[in-house]
């Protein structure tokens, strides 16, 4: 039984055909890249997968079951998670608290309900320590680095222990030795079981941590392929319209 | 290899102790303690009862409305209107009261309007995406004119048949404290407790951090929003209540200035104006200082209106100081 699929997702804003018929499939423990050139259609099919929006047409399969999503939270019940291109952290709070943010753990007296801080802090350390981070879930977020920023986005998404984990441009604006510890934790969350959607720019790192990647150009998925039987030449020429399909 | 994280996963950057050194409220009681011990020294007046009784008594009222104020400017609002609010809702208490209703339905009266107020205010803010300044700015002229109009510019010295429990509320002591301060500490540990060791006190720093995140991960931010209106409105008529009671009597100017004496607080005491930090202490904190400094002023016989320039040096030395603590983490 295949994990998520899509199935000849469309999707017009008024006359501007954004999406037509795209088909994509990824199974549990997988890396699918999905690549394209801006205005492709990868942030769009992104929020259809997301329950942001729902598509024109098509389908979308889950563990078996066709579904649809009214908004981002059916999504998420469902087990689908995204972590947002700015990661959508409070600078202010500390990690642990970021981790918790909107359902945080309590403890009740009577009537009244605390945050149980302690049980935060043990299992955001917890979360950290799978994704083998160095992230201290007492610091606050504002004094902590690219890296440390995307375990704590990422722990977050570990919370509901979802199937798929959407990530948007992880590795766009950090340096070279950070975007090596985003790699190696979307490598644990693979090795964990989740199916890892990668939407990214950067051509070496699809191809460091990507099992299959998917191209789009112009609202079509143009190729689809193991990264094994691709090249960074030819995903470019796809991505471009050099190469027409693959 | 996981032993490492684990032994980095339980430290963290700052300890408890350089957590308070580097706190503004800290500071700001240092001053405080200090400004106290040199006013000792030059008065023999400044450490009687009778002075830190009075000196309590007058920062309550300012004190409570700092604390209302500094859940809204956490996140990144902004309520003008406490001044006014304070008016009108005097003026319902005080007009309930004349009428001969007891003294509970005069509290009522004024804590409902108060809180009618705070709706107006939240729903335009959170539900409309009005500016906070703007909103709470036409509130603030609705409110003072409402009780004018209500009050027919006289003033209300009669408060019916529950006249000396009402009067005793707002001006009576408990254990040799003002009611007033009595009610301003307990509302202060309230506060406290709220914003730190509450979910909706986290969602409220969240919303002042980052409004976008917080939407996003399923904070429900415009009831937040309008939550800290309507308590800032409730702080208010408890104000209001209080203050009548005390003076005897009901007039329309009541509260006009309390606005900015209770912003003035919050920041002196450590809550940022751009949103995200501050806390309830540091609201308690930074109104003893500004009636500590008046106080001092006075006697040390000064002419009082130099109060305005003091207080306005403060509120901006301490912004210089939390610009320069920003620098400094980064």
């Amino acid at each position: 039984m295949r994990l998520f699929e899509l199935r000849d997702i469309s999707r017009n804003f008024g006359a501007i055909q954004a999406l037509t018929k795209v088909n994509l499939k990824i199974d549990a423990g997988e890396v699918l890249g999905l690549m394209g050139d801006n205005g492709a259609g990868k942030s769009t099919l992104i929020k259809i997968m997301a329950g942001n929006f729902p598509p024109s047409g098509g389908e979308i399969w889950l563990k078996g079951e066709k579904v649809e999503f009214q908004n981002p939270k059916d999504a998420r019940k469902k087990g689908i998670e995204v972590v947002y291109q700015d990661l959508a952290l409070c600078d202010n709070l500390t990690a642990a608290e970021n981790v918790f943010l909107g359902r945080e753990a309590k403890i009740r007296f009577g009537p009244f309900s605390f945050i149980h801080y302690a049980a935060m802090f043990r299992e955001a350390a917890r979360h950290f320590a799978e994704l083998k981070s160095e992230t201290r879930p007492r610091d606050l977020v504002r004094q902590m680095s690219g890296g440390q920023r995307q375990a704590v986005a990422i722990a977050r998404t570990r919370l509901s222990n979802p199937d798929i984990v959407l990530m948007d441009e992880p590795t766009a604006a950090i340096s070279v030795r950070q975007v090596a510890e985003v790699l190696d934790l979307i490598r644990r969350l693979r090795d964990q079981g989740i199916a890892v959607i990668l939407i990214s720019h950067r051509m070496p790192d699809v191809f460091a941590v990507c099992d299959h990647v998917s191209v789009m150009r112009r609202g079509k998925v143009v190729a689809d392929k193991p990264i094994g039987q691709t090249s960074p030449e030819e995903v470019t020429g796809l991505i471009t319209g050099a190469i027409e399909t693959a | 290899m996981s032993v490492a994280i684990e032994q980095v996963t339980s430290q963290r950057e700052r300890g408890p102790l350089r957590a308070i050194f580097i706190s503004q409220p800290f500071w700001v009681t240092v001053a405080l303690i200090v400004i106290c011990l040199v006013m000792g020294g030059v008065s023999n007046v400044f450490f009687t009862e009778d002075n830190f009784f009075n000196v309590t008594r007058n920062y309550a009222f300012i004190g409570i409305l700092a604390l209302g104020m500094t859940a809204v400017i956490i996140t990144k609002g902004i309520d003008l209107s406490v001044g006014s609010v304070v008016g009108v809702s005097g003026i319902a208490t005080a007009m309930v009261l004349y009428a001969g209703h007891s003294v509970w339905a005069g509290i009522a009266a004024g804590l409902l309007t108060s809180l009618a107020c705070g709706l107006v205010n939240g729903v335009l803010i959170a539900y409309l995406n009005l500016s906070s300044f703007i909103v709470t700015l036409g509130m603030y002229a609705v409110a003072r004119s409402l009780a004018q109009v209500l009050s027919e510019n006289h003033m209300i010295y009669q408060f019916g048949p529950d006249e000396k429990l009402f009067t005793r509320i707002g001006g009576g002591t408990t254990f040799g404290l003002a009611n007033p301060f009595i009610i301003l500490l307990v509302l202060t540990i309230i506060f406290m407790i709220a914003l730190r060791y509450t979910a909706w006190g986290r969602w409220v720093y969240a919303v002042g951090g980052n409004e976008h995140a917080a939407r996003l991960t399923g904070v429900p931010v415009n009831r937040v929003k309008l939550s800290v209106y309507l308590l800032s409105g409730l702080m208010s008529g408890i104000t209001a209540v209080l203050l009548v009671g005390w003076q005897g009597a009901a007039i329309n100017a009541m509260g006009t200035g309390y606005e900015l004496r209770a912003i003035a607080s919050s920041v002196i005491g450590g809550t940022d104006l751009m949103g995200g930090s501050g806390g309830a202490y540091g609201a308690f904190i930074g109104a003893a200082l500004i009636e500590v400094i008046r106080n001092s002023l006075l006697l040390a016989g000064v002419d009082a209106n130099w109060e305005g320039t003091f207080v306005g040096l403060f509120i901006v030395l301490a912004v210089l100081l939390s610009k320069f603590r920003g620098m400094r983490s980064g």
